[in-house]
């Protein structure tokens, strides 16, 4: 089918696309524009996409915490005992949780700074940034193992622990393991973007892992995205975990 | 597009169709068997789907063999009874109606009816059929293992489904559990794919509001999908704790066989409100797509355009929002707070209003419409009665009052296979005679097809419509047999017996069905490009079947809805989403031999 209009001038729909507007203006050109709803890229709407599902998976987790915790019988054993680090002989509540928070934070931080010198095409920095960013999500989970291997040696199993309600074990070991899982998996698809960026397949544009896909820079900002995700939930979860 | 052969596709303007490039195998396994070609991966998704729902039809005759004639079948015991109830269901509604419409009908249609050459990331489309394919052969598999496929019944509610008693409770259930986390990461991989192409790869011209409704259920149906599945899959991972590793999520402390349990303080509602936030979305996703599907068909063979479009899109989105707010409308009789009942029966009530406005415009479509009796009209106007009929007993079921004494009757069993089991199959029976000669090039026969339309519909009002009487005399489901139980009469029974015999005679003429498919694949009439004088994009392509990109050097650009039949004013019966306003003008003034065909 050839285009009867090879020099057409601009619809009306584009050109409402081409002045972007603000506010309720703004949603209605974007949705009623052709060809695309949303002026990003391909990977980053489904990474979005991806996120909006993945959010309803650890929606799902939390509700159910909360309906297993609001309604058992037993008692729900108190957070600030139970997180709490024994150093130099006092009892510290929360010390753990709160460095392992921190860790996980920061690498947000350094994933943030991976993209814009991305996109920036220093290389090297971005390569850096994102194995520092590895490396710190790698010294999360390592930490979570810590804590695991700390509440398992006093005890704790999925199906019972000392200090009341058999539930605690069980959703603090499924839904802490499935972010872990998340983090993990972070964590090895930040070092394969370190890699590429380390060789330069960013910019040879060599077909990629997975997709199959030429790479640019934009695919970094998709990780980050991803990354910045898993830190949210992470919020979550010690608020609802560690705090309540 | 015959210049650049087939193993090029050459790049569109520029801007046009900007970071995608096609991979163009030149191997027959790599063309037709790890195709990373949309239309090649639905017709495996379809292949798959049929083949899997034929065991789940199979499974439905056996069920009927043994309610229609009680202790005739000593193959059939009370246990694999329970089996084929429960793969019946969950083949039934995820595997075979999901997989057709999302995975078939939405990698078929999306591309081509968006105006894209593919779907956005192919080689995630490609696995996600591959995921889906492995899903199926673990749900297969199921049936091999010691002690046979789970019995749990397709909602799997816990404590019933992990607890001895239950068929399958060793290797079935954790087979059904594995195909299910695998079907889910696998349609999450197709779902993201099909939203992203409508929403960021049309062509130019094709605005949201210029979209086909059948691109339109699709899309809102697998955005469900992507927010439904979720909840699926928290249920499982929980119950495969608490059957591994001995966790009391889902199990409460309870006596099982007389011995105690090791569970204790796990919530069984829970599970059911996971399920259902699952299970009623569920619902929608199948039936999306078939009201979209079926908009188009109707408006194409009626000549007119669809009455109401606007509504129509707006209906789906309402029905699409309203259905995460109706789940426990299943759990009227579970034991939650009976306060509950009431928000959710109010909410499930809503629904009927946009589903009305649909079914309105559909018949409103037809009214004063050039009808052309043709086999995918006929399917087309069979699914507004089933559905209709369908709709009418979820009313009664959605209320609170009404539901108590029906609940886990036949009369739920009615109600649902004639709005989602028969409904969207019918459609999907309407669509492959549809878009078949878009597929392959060929007419299916008309005949033939015929006589499955009509068998296939009078046979499932003869297998449905008694169900709901049975339900008003209290006969309960998934019962393997009934005794000498006083409430029933002996009619019911002799109702059974009917019943199955339509059963049987539907299973069969699905015989004629692939009879047709296989012939006219060979023998068909020559269907050219547009058989059915139909405006949207896919029956422009510059071939038929069309190749791996789907449109020739450029993209079609898009100027008007898809619903230009019999526009005032032209001397044309149809106008396709791709002529421009002057070319209308232009073939307006030539004396066109054949109306309705394009200029070129």
């Amino acid at each position: 089918m050839a285009n009867p209009h090879p020099g057409r001038p601009m619809s009306p729909v584009e050109m409402t696309r081409s002045a972007p507007q603000e506010g309720m203006a703004g949603l209605v050109s974007d949705w009623s524009a052709e060809r695309r709803v949303f002026d990003i890229s391909w990977g980053k709407a489904m990474m979005w996409l991806f996120i909006l599902s993945d959010v309803f998976i650890f929606a799902c987790f939390l509700v159910g915490y909360m309906v297993l915790r609001m309604s058992t019988v037993d008692p729900w054993p108190d957070a600030s005992e139970v997180f709490a680090l024994t150093i130099a002989g006092q009892s510290i509540p929360l010390l753990l949780i709160a460095i392992m928070t921190f860790i996980l934070i920061s690498s947000s931080g350094t994933m943030a700074l991976a993209v814009k010198y991305g996109y920036a095409n220093n290389r090297r920095l971005t390569a850096v940034l994102l194995l520092v960013t590895a490396a710190l999500g790698a010294t999360f989970v390592g930490m979570q193992a810590f804590e695991w291997a700390m509440l398992i040696g006093e005890g704790v199993r999925p199906w019972e622990n000392p200090w009341g309600a058999a539930q605690f074990g069980a959703v603090f070991f499924l839904i802490t393991g499935f972010h872990g899982t998340h983090v993990t998996i972070g964590v090895i698809f930040i070092v394969i973007m370190a890699v590429k960026v380390m060789r330069g397949s960013l910019e040879k544009s060599r077909p990629g892992f997975l997709t199959g896909r030429k790479g640019n820079y934009g695919m970094i900002e998709s990780l980050g995205l991803y990354w910045h995700f898993v830190d949210l939930v992470w919020v979550f979860i010690f608020a609802f975990f560690y705090l309540w | 597009m015959a210049e650049h052969g087939q193993h090029s596709v050459p790049h569109a303007q520029a801007g046009e169709f900007d970071n995608m490039e096609l991979v163009h195998p030149k191997t027959f396994l790599g063309k037709y068997v790890w195709s990373q070609d949309a239309k090649v991966i639905a017709i495996q998704y379809g292949l798959t789907a049929i083949a899997i729902g034929l065991v789940a039809l199979v499974l439905s005759v056996l069920m009927r063999l043994q309610l229609g004639f009680p202790n005739t079948f000593s193959l059939i015991d009370p246990s694999s009874y329970l089996q084929y109830v429960t793969m019946h269901g969950m083949i039934m509604v995820v595997y075979l109606l999901t997989a057709l419409f999302l995975g078939a009908f939405g990698n078929y249609l999306i591309p081509l009816m968006c105006g894209a050459r593919d779907m956005v990331f192919p080689y995630l489309n490609m696995l996600s059929y591959w995921f889906y394919l492995v899903a199926v052969l673990i749900l297969v598999a199921s049936f091999f293992v010691p002690g046979g496929a789970t019995g749990a019944g397709w909602t799997l509610y816990p404590p019933q489904a992990i607890s001895p008693g239950t068929p399958g409770i060793h290797g079935g259930i954790l087979l059904m559990f594995a195909s299910l986390a695998v079907f889910i990461a696998g349609f999450t991989m197709g779902g993201l794919n099909y939203v992203v192409t409508v929403l960021q790869a049309r062509t130019r011209g094709m605005t949201l509001m210029r979209l086909p409704l059948t691109i339109w259920g699709i899309f809102m149906a697998t955005v469900m999908a992507l927010l439904a599945f979720p909840a699926l899959l928290v249920a499982i991972l929980m119950m495969l704790c608490d059957m591994l590793l001995g966790t009391s999520f889902f199990m409460p402390e309870m006596l099982n066989l007389g011995e105690p349990s090791t569970h204790e303080g796990g919530s069984p509602l829970l599970y059911q409100h996971l399920f259902w936030f699952f299970g009623h979305p569920e619902v929608y996703i199948v039936a999306l797509p078939a009201f979209g599907i079926v908009s188009d068909i109707l408006a194409t063979h009626a000549r007119k355009n669809i009455f109401g479009y606007r509504m129509m899109v707006w209906a789906i989105i309402l029905i699409a929002v309203l259905s995460f707010v109706v789940w426990a409308h299943h759990m009227f009789v579970s034991g939650m707070n009976p306060y509950f009942g009431f928000l959710f029966a109010t909410t499930t009530l809503i629904i009927a209003v946009p589903t009305a406005i649909k079914v309105y415009n559909w018949v409103l479509t037809l009214w004063r419409g050039n009808i052309r009796m043709t086999v995918p009209m006929l399917f087309a106007i069979g699914f507004i009665f089933t559905f209709v009929n369908g709709g009418l007993s979820g009313l009664f079921l959605g209320n609170v009052t009404v539901d108590v004494p029906l609940a886990d009757t036949y009369f739920v069993v009615g109600h649902f296979h004639m709005v989602m089991a028969v409904a969207p199959v019918l459609v999907v029976f309407g669509a492959i005679y549809h878009w078949y000669p878009k597929i392959t090039g060929r007419m299916l026969d008309d005949t033939l097809g015929k006589i499955h339309f009509w068998v296939t519909f009078l046979g499932t009002y003869a297998i449905f419509y008694p169900m709901h009487f049975m339900g008003f005399a209290g006969v309960p489901r998934r019962y393997y047999g009934y005794g000498e139980t006083t409430f029933i009469p002996d009619s019911i029974q002799t109702l059974n017996a009917f019943m199955s015999v339509a059963a049987i005679i539907v299973a069969l003429v699905q015989l004629v069905f692939f009879y047709n498919l296989v012939r006219s694949y060979f023998r068909g009439r020559e269907a050219g490009p547009n058989p059915w004088q139909a405006t949207t994009l896919e029956w422009q392509t510059e071939h038929t079947p069309p190749r791996h990109g789907n449109f020739g050097t450029e993209l079609p650009v898009v100027y008007r809805w898809a619903y230009d039949y019999g526009v005032p004013g032209t001397k044309h019966d149809f106008i396709p989403q791709n002529m421009a306003p002057d070319e209308v003008e232009r073939a307006d003034r030539v004396d066109q031999d054949a109306p309705g065909r394009l200029p070129s």
